[in-house]
């Protein structure tokens, strides 16, 4: 990781961290919406694209746009070369042990899946238990439903304290060795809670449990090494992280995507095909049918490319300053009431205002250029738990300023008003 | 504040949202239906009195945003001692108006206080707020049990 001084917090960003030249890099933070200067306060649901993203996009389109792995001519070997660069930067972004760790996915949400549908079928049985948290994305809940269902397992799920944290007591107390996966988020998408996934990873392990991480919500806050914390699978989305829709990455331990079936079949991910029988290529190839989202592979890494230059541990300290000055300013509205305020969290504040509903807050919020998420978060669960029909969400990225913030503070006061 | 905001929210619209009229459940109603937006997760359900062909009485039951609730309360006022073939032709009225599609009877008589809605046309995200109380109507005027979702 690039390093960087150790910003304190004071709202003043550090020399190295220039957030306006850095807005300057995403030509959409400049535009306009219902006439007023666009506040964009929704990258969790996903991020805006830097120029050089999507410049990478056209140079692969205009430049060497080809199929991969099967031509001999110049472009297929540019865009080959470029395909399996970016993999190599995912690998680095994450500190995998090797490249072919990574496999090439829409999405974090087939990232889990993939797993479910492979690993899932062969090692899960009738009686065995998988664990999930009371703060999962539907993404990581509904294809172990799916798995229990078909397996004849039983899913179980982590409670949630007040403040949005994990009850470890009760994961501890339901870990056992009929628990054969443990499926967490590492940073919550609703809550912004963030998980002690390495405290979870070795408690699952001490009793032979494997370990998936959802990290959709943690790899755009901070730097991520999986090797440190240790687990078995982990599932990240390139277009949460500043890079294209379309292309996510799944890491798995070799060993273990070594042993598991194919995902689908196809083109590119045999070695070779007769009527009678067929040799799977390589991982990670052999999970890889088709040809693939090229394009926004290369994009995923141009995006890589620009959040390490720009340093991410500086980026975790600008929002952790981003994140105390939210809380401070909208803790100054009598009529907020936060859900999620766990010690841990990560750049976003979920809240609900008293007697307002959340998608009319969202509505005003919009016409004043505030770009929020107002709805359930595809966490349900999570709504239920705190009994809320819906919260209003604003989650940050590291483009965000003080000033944004203060404008989204402006707006929630006119809500206040109008409904009062 | 913007005048786009007080287009959306207008007065009625608050005050309808803050004092609900007929929000209640209706015992012995001849007929019911029950409408859910999976978009928000609101839940309405209508209750309905029918006498010979006209409605006497309808009540709502259900919370969500500004602008299901009021909906739902001017809902109730319109519908209530029309014809069954009145009141469905009303939600076609209504829909038009919210959809900014108004059909071939739109130059029939105005909606008359329905009319605040016509500020939802212009946001997409919030078109199924304004219907899901109609439609809602709709299928216990046609006694269609099932649950009605706006998707
Ligand atoms: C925590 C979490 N997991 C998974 C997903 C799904 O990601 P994707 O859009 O890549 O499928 C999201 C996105 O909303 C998320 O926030």
């Amino acid at each position: 990781m690039t390093t960087t001084s150790q910003p304190t917090i004071t709202g003043q960003a550090t020399n190295a961290f220039d957030v306006e030249r850095i807005r300057r890099d995403f030509p959409i933070l400049s535009r306009e919406v219902h006439g007023k200067p666009l506040v964009y306060l929704d990258n969790a649901a996903t991020t805006q694209k830097p120029q050089c993203v999507i410049d990478a996009l056209t140079t692969y389109y205009s430049e060497y746009n080809a199929n991969i792995h099967r031509g001999v001519h110049a472009l297929s070997v540019a865009a080959t070369e470029a395909y399996e660069g970016a993999r190599l930067k995912i690998q680095r972004f994450i500190n995998a042990g090797r490249p072919e760790e990574i496999v090439y996915v829409r999405s974090a949400t087939e990232a889990i899946n993939l797993v479910a549908q492979t690993w899932g079928v062969e090692n899960i049985a009738a009686g065995d238990e998988i664990i999930i948290t009371g703060m999962e994305h539907h993404s990581n809940i509904v294809p172990w439903q799916m798995l229990c269902a078909k397996q004849g397992a039983r899913l179980r799920v982590v409670p949630l304290n007040d403040n949005g944290e994990l009850e470890l007591d009760e994961y501890e107390r339901m870990l056992s060795p009929k628990v054969k996966l443990v499926a967490a988020a590492h940073v919550s998408n609703a809550l912004g809670t963030v998980n002690p996934v390495e405290r979870l990873v070795e408690l699952a392990h001490a009793q032979g449990a494997v370990v998936l991480l959802d990290g959709a919500q943690a790899v755009p806050h901070a730097a991520v090494d999986v090797q440190a914390i240790g687990c078995d699978f982990y599932a990240l989305s390139s277009h949460k992280v500043f890079g294209p829709t379309g292309v996510g990455a799944l890491y798995a331990k070799y060993d273990l995507l070594t042993k598991m079936p194919p995902y689908q079949g196809g083109g590119d991910m045999i070695a070779s095909v007769t009527f009678e029988n067929t040799i799977y290529n390589d991982v990670p190839h052999k999970f890889e049918a088709g040809t693939p989202n090229i394009a926004d592979a290369i994009g995923f890494g141009a995006a890589i490319d620009y959040v390490t230059a720009v340093g991410m541990d500086a980026i975790a300290a600008h929002e952790r300053d981003l994140l105390e000055y939210a809380t401070e300013v909208l803790s100054s509205i009598p009529e907020v009431r936060f859900i999620g305020t766990a010690k841990a969290r990560a750049a976003v504040v979920s809240f609900v205002i008293e007697g307002v509903h959340p998608h009319d807050a969202g509505t005003i919020l919009d016409l004043q250029g505030v770009a929020v998420r107002a709805g359930h978060h595809c966490a349900q669960p999570v709504m239920l738990r705190f009994k809320v029909p819906a919260t209003v969400r604003a989650s940050m990225a590291f483009y965000n300023t003080r000033s944004e913030i203060d404008a989204l503070a402006t707006a929630v006061r006119c809500v206040v008003e109008k409904f009062n | 504040m913007t005048s786009e905001l007080d287009d959306l929210y207008q007065e009625v619209i608050l005050d309808h949202n803050k004092r609900p009229r007929n929000r209640k459940k209706l015992e012995n109603a001849d007929r019911q239906a029950e409408g859910y937006n999976p978009l928000c997760g609101d839940h309405v359900n209508v209750f309905l009195k029918i006498e010979g062909d006209r409605v006497r009485e309808v009540t709502f039951e259900g919370s969500g945003c500004a602008i299901s609730t009021a909906s739902a309360s001017l809902m109730t006022e319109a519908v209530r001692g029309k014809t069954l073939s009145e009141a469905k032709e009303l939600f076609g009225r209504f829909h038009g108006l919210i959809t900014g599609e108004p059909g071939e009877t739109s130059d029939g008589p105005g909606l008359g206080k329905l009319e605040v809605f016509s500020g939802v046309c212009k946001y997409p995200a919030r078109v199924k707020c304004a219907t899901l109380a109609w439609h809602t109507v709709k299928a216990a005027l046609d006694d269609e049990g099932e649950v009605i979702s706006t998707e």
